[in-house]
């Protein structure tokens, strides 16, 4: 599965820095599928990936994350058609692994009431530099789980999970979105780590500053769906939150209704995707931040007109980067499809890595997966023919 | 009793059939996972309901609760019900 790229000449707006400038570690992308996971092993100068996989062929692989503390260990959330859902971990970077010894749960309810079960975990956010072995997931229906030891024991939330207003806010298990309501987009605030932000599909974008035992509502400013209230909480549907890291005061959104920005301590978001070309329109579902740059980030626009078809706008795939915080966008499309191309790239499904120039990569729900080594000016499809790909995350290696 | 395994569980029980015991369906999935460590909530979730996917029968009756008592004689067999892509 692994190919080689050839070299290419730097496109006019390239990225000036030679791609192998810099390495803080050499790229690894974590690959999730509906099969399965995948291991993509970048040489150091990202031009050349060694396949790893699959790893859990057949179970359903909701995304894959490195704990960039130690560099080594992984987790994976995984369920099957079949079984119930379950988290598994990697101590040595996916050569071996071990199965949660109690994944994330709700709490039983007592005799009597209908309790919420977890269907899959759908998030997994390593916690603070400060706070080793300690992780966040989020789960489907919306739930958040926090671990101390690693991966190995999962404990709710119930400051969030239990309370009776938060779960107005998360509406039914009806809702949300087809494979079922989300939370995800659990971020920690590298200078705190009881300041936390996460969003649920549905059901808003929300703020803790005690570790998550009280939370609340950040939506003033986001849209929702014409003839709805946007002062009801459960309508609001936040598909991708990120926080820049070099101004953890900024973050961006991509969501149902739109592209935001959200400079702290404001608790307005500002909708940015007003200024995306008309006809492409600021739906989507990823988003990415620059690692260094806050006023950089990129979308991948989906179509979301009449029967919502989230497939490229027009069948001609890009990428839109701003460089200016929003105030102005440029699409990238070197190396995609001219045409019939109708791609699907859902929000995990898209990340960058913290090297010079910085490395994109997103995969498709058709089973490609694309990387570019310039910030998105110049992009190589380096896997076709995988499952459905769920989630990409860049992670960085020893 | 006799215990049938269906192939996703394979990867924790490593053999198709397995001895266990309990008095009812509940104790016997708690002995499952006394020697499979995992085995229980692949197959009952954190209210105790048998997982959508997963059919239990008893000497050939399906069964749909935990508290469903069972005798040591009794054979329960695990399967998986699931079709499509």
């Amino acid at each position: 599965m692994a190919r080689t790229t050839k070299r290419k000449a730097p496109r006019r707006g390239a990225a000036k820095r030679p791609a192998q400038a810099r390495s803080g570690g050499r790229v690894v992308v974590l690959v999730a599928t509906r099969k399965g996971a995948w291991l993509y092993h970048g040489d150091g100068s990202r031009k050349t990936w060694r396949a790893d996989g699959p790893h859990f062929l057949g179970h359903i692989i909701q995304h894959v994350v490195l704990d960039p503390r130690d560099r080594r260990t992984l987790l994976a959330s995984a369920k099957t058609g079949h079984l119930g859902p379950t988290i598994f971990r990697s101590t040595d970077l996916g050569r071996t692994w071990k199965e949660a010894a109690k994944p994330p749960a709700f709490a039983k309810v007592p005799e009597g009431q209908k309790g919420r079960a977890v269907d899959h975990t759908f998030w997994l956010t390593p916690c603070h530099a400060n706070e080793p072995n300690a992780w966040y997931a989020g789960t489907s229906p919306q739930g958040m789980f926090r671990s101390d030891d690693g991966g190995v024991t999962w404990e709710p939330l119930p400051g969030l999970n239990d309370n009776a207003q938060y779960r107005t806010y998360m509406g039914d298990e009806q809702g949300g979105t087809p494979d079922g309501p989300k939370l995800h987009s659990v971020i920690v605030d590298p200078r705190n780590p009881a300041h936390l932000y996460m969003a649920m599909s549905s059901g808003g974008v929300h703020e803790s500053r005690d570790k998550g035992r009280t939370w609340t509502p950040i939506i003033q400013g986001m849209e929702v769906v014409e003839s709805f209230d946007p002062a009801n909480i459960t309508f609001h549907d936040p598909h991708c939150v990120r926080l820049c890291p070099t101004n953890p005061d900024r973050l961006y959104q991509q969501n149902h209704c739109g592209i935001y920005r959200l400079d702290r301590p404001s608790t307005t978001w500002v909708r940015i995707g007003k200024s995306m070309p008309e006809k492409v329109g600021d739906i989507g579902f990823p988003m990415v931040v620059h690692p260094r740059d806050a006023d950089t980030a990129w979308v991948f626009p989906m179509d979301g007109t009449q029967v919502w078809p989230r497939t490229s706008p027009g069948g001609i795939p890009s990428v839109y980067v701003t460089r200016n915080g929003g105030g102005s966008w440029k699409r990238l499309t070197g190396g995609f499809p001219e045409r019939q191309a109708w791609w699907t790239v859902k929000r995990q499904a898209m990340g960058g890595d913290g090297q010079d120039p910085v490395g994109l990569y997103f995969g498709t729900t058709s089973g490609e997966l694309w990387a570019s080594r310039d910030e998105g000016n110049r992009w190589t499809c380096i896997a076709r023919s995988l499952p459905e790909i769920y989630a990409v995350e860049a992670a960085e290696v020893v | 009793m006799k215990v049938v395994i269906p192939g996703p569980l394979l990867s924790y029980t490593g053999k198709r059939e397995v001895e266990a015991s309990g008095a009812t369906l509940g104790e016997l999935l708690g002995d499952l996972d006394r020697q499979y460590p995992g085995f229980r909530f692949r197959v009952v979730d954190e209210q105790d309901r048998l997982r959508q996917h997963v059919r239990f029968f008893v000497n050939g009756e399906q069964v749909f609760e935990t508290d469903t008592p069972l005798r040591p004689t009794d054979a329960v067999q695990l399967v998986q019900a699931l079709a499509g892509g």
